[in-house]
């Protein structure tokens, strides 16, 4: 089986201020953020991010009434060289997996990528199989201090 | 008691005479009877001489009932302006009773009957509880609040004309009212929807269906869904009705629906209904959706002619399958206060919630309408809340979501729609009053 691991997807409104008082309610419920995208549209915004322990994040931000879910992503190192994720792509491209969004985040020495595929466990698969660390969710939740 | 089924169902019509008669006859009596009442009441109210007079009618000129379209309205304040007893066609001294509603605006709006006033209003609701199956057999357990309401007091009228026996309970008091009903053997339930599945669901709470009597229920004065009547008939295992009435008019027993539940079916010879474009006030098709305008054709202390009741609802002149003629009404669909004109169009938040209803599902039918101008055209916007049910993490799902309720809408309001999807919670919710449309537009 794959590796994957859980993203927090949030809901958000176009609104002064909500960007704040969701990133609040997770800081106050010490839930640490270890990347995140954000994505606008004319009406509203998506926010997508690895927590330090997706459940929970999930968990409070609905006590707080917000709009909130988890999605199987695959998250892998991208080592520091030029056609890195260039590779990965291509294999991926070559496996017949479609890529919804993805996005970056520095990790310690490396950059690392979060992939949402219409295969998430297959595309961890083929990652791994290419030679790429695929990150597990234990590692992928953890801040990136001690990786 | 088991609910009857359809094949089961002994069709009950007590005046089949009038209920069944044919549409000339009908038309005939009608015609007659208009003519009288507006007669009296341009002799004998002051209100009605000097708007007909503004209008150049006559009570000459009202020949037959296609003549009614000539006649002036009757609005809510107009009631207000003359209350208490400024549209009397009758002495005060001849008025046996009075009959109340209580407005948003503090004061009451006041009816005033004469005894055939009373005598009529009893026969209507004695058709409706025939209508409901019920006989002389049957014991009526009324908990519709008595007072100046017309709830308690017109169910009342109805057994008494209906030679069945009443039980005036009252409202309130549900450990008392399961009591009585087991007690005296009722065999059917009078009171409002909500207070009807309330006391079905204490009745079940405490295990004292099966021990009813009960056959039938009669419920109005608010509006319910099908699925209300649904759950009321399957916890207590009988058949539910929708009355209909308002106190200007006589109170409840203007219309009921039949067991086939297709409209409400008015008494006609006694209350003229009119369904007219609120826009236009021109006369809509049958199934087209207007306002509900009611003339009384033979109230003697306070006829009204051509009163406004804000409700909106679409009329069937077709003949029923249980057999009657009479015209029915659909179930309201919201009040002329609410609709808004979109680029020429009539647009009803009840329509939009209708719609998201219709989507299986797919989006919560909270919304909320807001109406804007920009460069003269006028734009709608419906609010939807994206709940955890419908939430992707793809913002492909999200809009292809948006573009399927946009076109929802758009079929079902015949306007095209803005769509903007915002978090729950955001709009209010629909116990009480919630305020559904914003209007932006600085229209004078």
């Amino acid at each position: 089986m794959g590796i994957t691991i859980q993203q927090l997807s949030v809901f958000l409104e176009n609104r002064e201020g909500r960007l704040d008082e969701v990133l609040a309610v997770l800081a106050n419920n010490d839930v640490n953020i270890v990347a995140l995208s954000l994505a606008d549209t004319s009406d509203y915004g998506m926010l997508r991010m690895i927590v330090s322990d997706p459940n929970k994040g999930r968990a409070v931000l609905k006590e707080n009434e917000i709009t909130a879910m988890l999605t199987d992503v695959v998250a892998f190192r991208v080592p520091h060289a030029t056609g890195s994720l260039s590779k990965a792509m291509h294999q991926v491209v070559e496996g017949d997996v479609n890529i919804e969004y993805m996005y970056a985040f520095a990790n310690g020495q490396d950059a690392s990528a979060v992939l949402k595929t219409d295969d998430p466990s297959r595309v961890a698969d083929i990652l791994r199989g290419s030679g790429f660390d695929v990150w597990e969710a234990t590692e992928a939740y953890a801040s990136n201090a001690n990786l | 008691m088991a609910a009857v089924t359809l094949e089961n169902w002994v069709e009950r019509i007590r005046d089949l005479k009038i209920e069944c008669m044919s549409s000339d006859e009908m038309a005939a009596l009608q015609s007659r009877r208009l003519a009288d009442v507006v007669n009296r009441a341009y002799h004998n109210v002051d209100f009605y001489h000097k708007k007909m007079k503004a209008l150049g009618v006559e009570p000459g000129d009202i020949k037959g009932i296609e003549d009614i379209h000539k006649l002036p309205f009757t609005t809510k304040e107009d009631l207000r302006d003359n209350y208490p007893f400024g549209l009397l066609a009758i002495p005060k001294k001849d008025v046996v009773r009075v009959q109340g509603t209580s407005g948003t605006t503090g004061k009451l709006t006041l009816a005033s009957y004469s005894q055939k006033d009373v005598d009529v209003w009893g026969e209507c609701v004695a058709r409706c509880l025939a209508m409901a199956g019920l006989t002389e057999e049957d014991i009526l357990h009324v908990c519709y609040g008595y007072g100046l309401f017309t709830g308690g007091i017109g169910l009342d009228l109805g057994a008494r004309a209906l030679g069945a026996m009443a039980i005036p309970m009252s409202a309130g008091n549900t450990q008392r009212q399961m009591m009585c009903m087991e007690d005296f053997g009722a065999t059917a339930i009078a009171c409002t929807p909500s207070y009807a599945l309330h006391l079905a669901e204490s009745l079940q709470e405490a295990g004292l269906v099966s021990s009813l009597k009960i056959k039938a229920g009669i419920h109005g004065a608010e509006p319910w869904t099908e699925e209300m009547r649904r759950k009321i008939e399957s916890i207590l295992e009988i058949n539910c009705f929708d009355i209909y009435g308002l106190c200007e008019i006589t109170g409840p027993g203007v219309a009921q629906d039949c067991i086939h539940h297709a409209g409400l079916h008015v008494n006609a010879d006694y209350f003229y209904p009119e369904v007219l474009d609120p826009a236009t006030n021109q006369a809509c098709a049958d199934k087209e959706t207007g306002e509900l305008i009611f003339t009384t054709l033979s109230k003697e202390a306070m006829p009204l002619i051509r009163y406004r009741t804000k409700d909106l609802t679409s009329i069937d002149h077709s003949t029923c399958e249980c057999g009657r003629t009479t015209p029915r009404i659909s179930k309201f669909t919201g009040r002329t206060d609410d609709m808004k004109v979109i680029r020429g169009v009539n647009v009803f938040p009840t329509q939009v919630e209708t719609a998201l209803l219709g989507m299986g599902g797919a989006v919560a039918p909270h919304y909320l309408m807001i109406v804007d101008r920009e460069e003269n055209m006028d734009i709608l916007t419906v609010m939807v809340e994206v709940d955890e049910s419908v939430f992707s993490d793809e913002i492909r799902k999200l809009d292809a979501l948006k573009n399927k309720i946009g076109a929802v809408l758009k079929q079902a309001l015949g306007v095209s729609v803005r769509v903007k999807l915002v978090e729950p919670k955001t709009i209010q919710r629909s116990e009480g009053k919630a305020v559904r449309v914003i209007d932006k537009r600085n229209i004078e």
